[in-house]
């Protein structure tokens, strides 16, 4: 902090609390804290919604239903922030075990959103004593959130005047709030920056300390603009510090069975990965290569599914980038996956930091294949520059790199134009202009004022104000529900376009993810065996949100011999880590789970969200209705780059006769095929979830998952036809 | 005609499993095949003849996202 800033700063107010006691992974406690109002709180966790709702975000999107009425909007001061934790979160002796879930209203959908995200904050914040944080309403200025879980202390501090972006703010509040080198570890702090406020886009950076690198590091809450909400309510930070984390920090019922499961995973971790999916390599950027060569990774705006210069940006690129072989790689202590990534000493070209060598967090896949395929910029020093500044600034990589593939191909077409882009020559491939795009977006001007706000809201000001063609915006515009499509081409796989289109927040893969199951495999052929998957894997990735997991240490590392003792859908859900996952609940919180019960935890949560859904407007059939871009091909051109394979299917599968068709002809012809089929694909996932052809929980549903609360009956009871 | 992963394939002479994953360009790592049900183990791939009438499947083990 300057000097100036500390003459700047007030404390508004305090509160001492009883260090907390973790009971079989629980607290049973939230700590409410209202900003306008300068109220800090402990409240109850009710113990109907303990055993209803589990916790972690089961938790966290049940205390939101009833902050919110339907028609509060996401910046309305009764929207709630919430941070949650879950019963097995912070269990050492497992890997990824230490992830937040955040849930609040969304700038971009309307509606409840949630997100899950690396770093020490849940940990932490559960050994302060609490299961959840949550923040109600507005600062007047920006407040700093100091959160001392051995003193038993929280402190809100007014502190006007400072920048807000992550990279530097974060190495000075470590400095201020550390004791010394050693304490910095105990620290994990939540920020964002001004491209949150700026933006839609808005995300959530949170810490740990990089001992070995001696630096701060930074995961992020990325989806659905939750940094803009924060930003909203004038928060600039908030620092937790616990220090005394141990294997037996979550007075776990049955610790042995911890260790059992935890001996297992990391003796295949350590054997395995590097011959699997090399996750302590690269990371996740490791799927490049393969959505490449298997026609899945998006380019020019989701058009084709590979490039002839992925090459410039494959895994090997990055396994020559990051810097290999460090322990701090571990988004939470004892994760042997170890897959956070960074690429050190990283010169930056433009911007505010212009020339400093900077440390960069990732690259992950979905940052690599947005900017650099699906904007067409095959350069790692670009996506690299990109991934650092949308950290820096707030913004997720997914949304701005989707919304700028969308615009550059609003370019290509003449929907926009110089004129319009204020001098941005938005081509596919124009680096120059993608860096200056996201400048402009972080600092709410110029042409990122209009890129900022999201698809959704720019196709509406395209139609309305420059006379473009609402229909191919909406078959270009790569959005549902709000929400900016993640980074997979879905056309030949649809389960994974219903993975999307029925996913409760938005299309992010975190609830589905079926592509090579369906596309390739050809596992799941019929409609039932898609609806099957759907609902199966979309509860079981549910499940991770509810008790504070990781996903990666699921299926990106498997038991050597899983393909060969299982089959199908089975071999999918990896029974071993399953049997792993009900150990370590029981082993915490001493109840026993069934793997039928798991999933019945989610149900419970998934159609609570899909109601939530409902009160915010949403939530019915015409919500899961998806872009054509993500079906199949909208212009001739996409058609004719994969011309013999269209052509076969509509011959063989449609029954079409090709002969002396034009294109157009057989875009039309497929393009119905195609709908229908994504419309049969809904009748079958709304029959198997128990919901109404309108895509809307049954009553009848509802009463047999227990979740028939007063105010939830009354809503859907108005959908019953 | 052959069968992979539950779709017709032309058939022909001298088809082993490792042509076959070249002409399907399945070229991730972490693959499992059976021929007929039976697992072919990846040693084998080049001396495993495919048979015209034959099912095979390619199973991809990728997590993804
Ligand atoms: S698997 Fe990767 S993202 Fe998950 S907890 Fe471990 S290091 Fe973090």
């Amino acid at each position: 902090m300057s000097k100036e800033n500390k003459d700047n700063q007030k404390l508004l107010t305090s509160f001492e609390f009883e260090p907390g006691k973790v009971e079989k992974g629980y607290t049973d406690r939230r700590l409410y804290i209202n900003l306008s109002e300068n109220k800090i709180e402990e409240k109850p966790i009710d113990l109907e919604a303990k055993e209803t709702f589990t916790g972690g975000r089961g938790y966290g999107i049940w205390y939101l239903w009833n902050a919110v009425s339907s028609n509060t909007k996401w910046n309305d001061p009764e929207n709630e922030i919430i941070f949650c934790t879950g019963p097995i979160c912070g269990v050492t002796q497992y890997s990824g075990t230490g992830k937040t879930h955040v849930v609040t209203l969304s700038p971009e959908t309307g509606t409840v959103n949630d997100n899950n995200v690396g770093g020490y904050l849940a940990p932490f914040l559960k050994f302060s004593g609490w299961d959840l944080l949550e923040i109600q309403d507005k600062a007047k200025e920006d407040v700093i959130i100091f959160i001392d879980g051995n003193k038993g202390k929280v402190v809100i501090e007014e502190v006007p005047g400072i920048n807000s972006d992550t990279y530097l703010l974060i190495e000075k509040l470590t400095e201020k709030y550390a004791d010394d080198e050693k304490d910095k570890r105990n620290l994990s702090i939540v920020s964002s920056g001004r491209g949150a406020e700026n933006t839609n886009l808005g995300i959530l950076n949170v810490t740990w300390y990089d001992v070995r690198r001696k630096k701060v590091r930074i995961k992020q809450a990325g989806r659905g603009g939750t940094g803009s909400v924060f930003r909203d309510k004038k928060i600039l930070a908030i620092v937790t510090k616990y220090s005394g984390v141990n294997a037996g920090s979550n007075n776990a019922a049955y610790p042995e069975l911890l260790k059992k499961a935890g001996q297992r995973l990391t003796k295949e971790i350590s054997k395995l990965d590097h011959i699997q999916n090399g996750m302590r390599e690269t990371g996740t950027v490791n799927l490049l290569d393969h959505m490449q060569n298997y026609n899945c990774l998006p380019v020019h705006n989701f058009k084709f599914g590979s490039h002839p210069d992925a090459f410039k940006i494959e895994n090997k690129i990055w396994h020559q980038r990051m810097t290999q072989n460090q322990a701090g790689d571990s988004c939470w202590m004892g994760c042997a996956m170890r897959c956070a990534h960074a690429v050190d000493g990283f010169e930056l070209s433009t911007g505010p930091l212009k020339g400093e060598k900077v440390l960069v967090d990732g690259p992950e896949y979905e940052t690599t294949a947005g900017f650099g395929g699906n904007c067409g910029c095959f350069d790692p020093d670009f996506v690299l520059e990109a991934n650092f500044y949308c950290d820096n600034y707030g913004m997720d990589t997914i949304g701005v790199s989707t919304t700028m593939a969308f615009l550059m191909e609003c370019y290509e077409n003449n929907i926009i134009n110089k004129e319009i882009t204020e001098g941005l020559e938005l081509n596919f491939g124009n680096i120059k202009a993608a860096l200056e795009l996201i400048h402009q977006m972080a600092e709410g001007k110029g042409f990122g004022k209009i890129a900022g706000l999201g698809i959704r809201q720019i196709k509406k000001i395209l139609v309305e104000k420059y006379g473009a063609d609402a229909e191919f915006l909406q078959d270009i515009g790569m959005e549902c529900k709000g929400m900016e499509f993640s980074e997979y081409v879905t056309k030949e796989s649809l389960a994974q376009q219903g993975g999307y289109g029925m996913a409760n927040k938005g299309p992010q893969h975190d609830e589905n993810w079926l592509i090579f199951m369906d596309q390739v495999n050809n596992q799941i052929p019929t409609f039932e065996d898609k609806a099957a998957a759907i609902r199966y894997f979309s509860l079981f990735r549910t499940w991770f949100s509810l008790v504070g997991l990781c996903k990666l240490p699921w299926n990106d590392i498997e038991p050597e011999d899983n393909k060969q003792k299982y089959h199908g859908m089975e071999a999918a859900k990896v029974p071993e880590h399953l049997e792993n996952y009900c150990w370590l609940f029981e082993g915490v919180t001493g109840k026993q789970l069934t793997p039928e019960e798991l999933i019945l935890q989610s149900e419970r949560v998934h159609n609570l969200q899909r109601i939530f859904n409902l009160k915010m407007g949403f939530g019915t059939r015409e919500h899961d209705i998806i872009p054509y871009r993500a079906v199949g091909p909208v212009t001739a051109e996409e058609y004719e780059s994969r011309r013999e394979l269209y052509d076969q299917q509509l011959q063989e599968i449609v029954n079409f006769d090709i002969k002396d068709k034009t294109t157009e002809e057989k875009i039309k012809t497929l393009r119905d095929y195609r709908e229908e089929q994504y419309q049969k694909l809904c009748d079958a996932v709304y029959e198997r979830r128990g919901w109404s052809s309108n895509g809307v929980p049954t009553l009848e549903n509802i009463i047999k998952l227990k979740i028939d609360f007063p105010e939830i009956l009354e809503l859907v009871k108005k959908y019953q036809s | 005609m052959i069968k992979v992963n539950g779709r017709d394939r032309e058939w022909e002479k001298n088809l082993t499993v490792d042509l076959l994953l070249k002409k399907c360009k399945y070229s991730f790592p972490l693959i499992m095949v059976k021929v007929n049900g039976k697992y072919i183990p990846k040693e084998k791939y080049q001396n495993t003849l495919i048979m015209d009438g034959d099912d095979v499947q390619v199973i991809h083990s990728i997590a993804g996202g």
